[in-house]
């Protein structure tokens, strides 16, 4: 189900199929709302937050190294300088291999992703959700 | 805790809650002019925190001044644009004015400290917790910050980023004795003035 919480909200990334030993990669859709954005995964300044996606368990999945999508550079009023942020639709994705020993069947993993936005005004407290990916070992 | 009490308490918190939330999201900031005439403020909740040196700090202590009090935390740019002004106000205004800043981070001093060095902040620092932001309605958006008027009073509320101008006036309206402020009309004196 997609959660949503403070001014971004995780879709649900599509179910992940694989054989033993495949490589799989699992979409996780994002979306910031319209007027705010959010730092990205290397902000340009060192105070801020990044966006971040750590697996807490991964079940058959090994891996799961996460590639960011390419952040714009934005000015807004509080700033001198543009800031490397995320604004609108995109998705992460993760790379993940299926276990060799893995056992046919569903299963799920789990992270936690973490961020912070703004708009050209104010801040809004960092805020960590709950990401679930699905898959199905064949 | 009186039944009346806690339903005044509860009441300020809802009532700022939605001055907060009404500003937060994509209204147009605030302008200074925005200095509540008395009668229409709130008395701002009292709190206890502890500053950098572990001591106790409450609003109240405060009483008889007029109080910026900027809630706000490192990793947030808008607030790293105000800070500097208020180290000025806090300069400018020796007598009878104090700024208060309420950090919202949630690692504490150790983020805390090392930037309120690096920023030279002259005003006492506290660190804020989940009870104080709900105390004042549920802050969400940073920098939302409260000018207090000498009675305790809540005289305007600013979220986000606003100009300078608008905190200087307020500060100054506040800080004007009663007969040049408007917004502290006396009605005691009226009455005696209407004679």
């Amino acid at each position: 189900m997609a959660q949503g919480s403070g001014h971004l909200t995780v879709g649900d990334p599509p179910k992940v199929t694989g054989h033993r030993g495949a490589a799989v990669q699992a979409k996780i859709p994002l979306s910031v709302d319209s007027g705010f954005h959010v730092n990205s995964n290397k902000p340009s300044e060192e105070y801020l937050i990044p966006l971040k996606l750590t697996w807490t368990s991964t079940g058959a999945l090994e891996g799961g190294q996460v590639e960011y999508p390419k952040p714009t550079l934005e000015k807004y009023e509080f700033t001198e300088k543009p800031l490397s942020v995320l604004t609108g639709n995109f998705d992460l994705v993760a790379s993940f291999k299926v276990a060799a020993n893995a056992s046919a069947g569903p299963g799920a993993a789990a992270g936690k992703l973490r961020y912070q936005a703004c708009n050209n005004r104010a801040c809004f407290a960092p805020k960590t959700v709950d990401v679930t990916v699905l898959y199905q070992i064949q | 805790m009186r039944p009346l009490r806690l339903t005044a308490i509860l009441g300020t918190a809802l009532l700022l809650g939605w001055v907060v939330w009404r500003y937060s999201e994509s209204q147009p900031p605030p302008s200074a002019a925005c200095v509540r005439a008395g009668k229409e403020r709130h008395v701002a909740p009292d709190f206890a925190l502890k500053d950098a040196d572990g001591k106790i700090v409450h609003l109240s202590d405060y009483r008889g001044k007029v109080v910026l009090l900027d809630f706000w935390a490192t990793w947030c740019g808008p607030c790293k644009v105000e800070i500097p002004w208020f180290i000025d106000f806090q300069r400018a205004h020796r007598e009878g004015f104090a700024v208060l800043g309420i950090s919202m981070d949630d690692e504490g001093w150790e983020v805390v400290k090392p930037f309120v060095a690096k920023a030279k902040m002259n005003y006492r620092v506290l660190i804020g917790n989940d009870q104080t932001s709900q105390l004042y309605g549920g802050i969400d958006a940073l920098p939302t910050t409260f000018l207090i008027d000498r009675e305790g009073r809540i005289a305007a509320v600013h979220v986000g980023l606003v100009n300078r101008k608008d905190f200087e006036n307020g500060i100054e309206q506040l800080l004007a004795p009663a007969e040049s402020n408007p917004a502290r009309v006396n009605l005691p004196a009226l009455l005696i003035g209407a004679r």
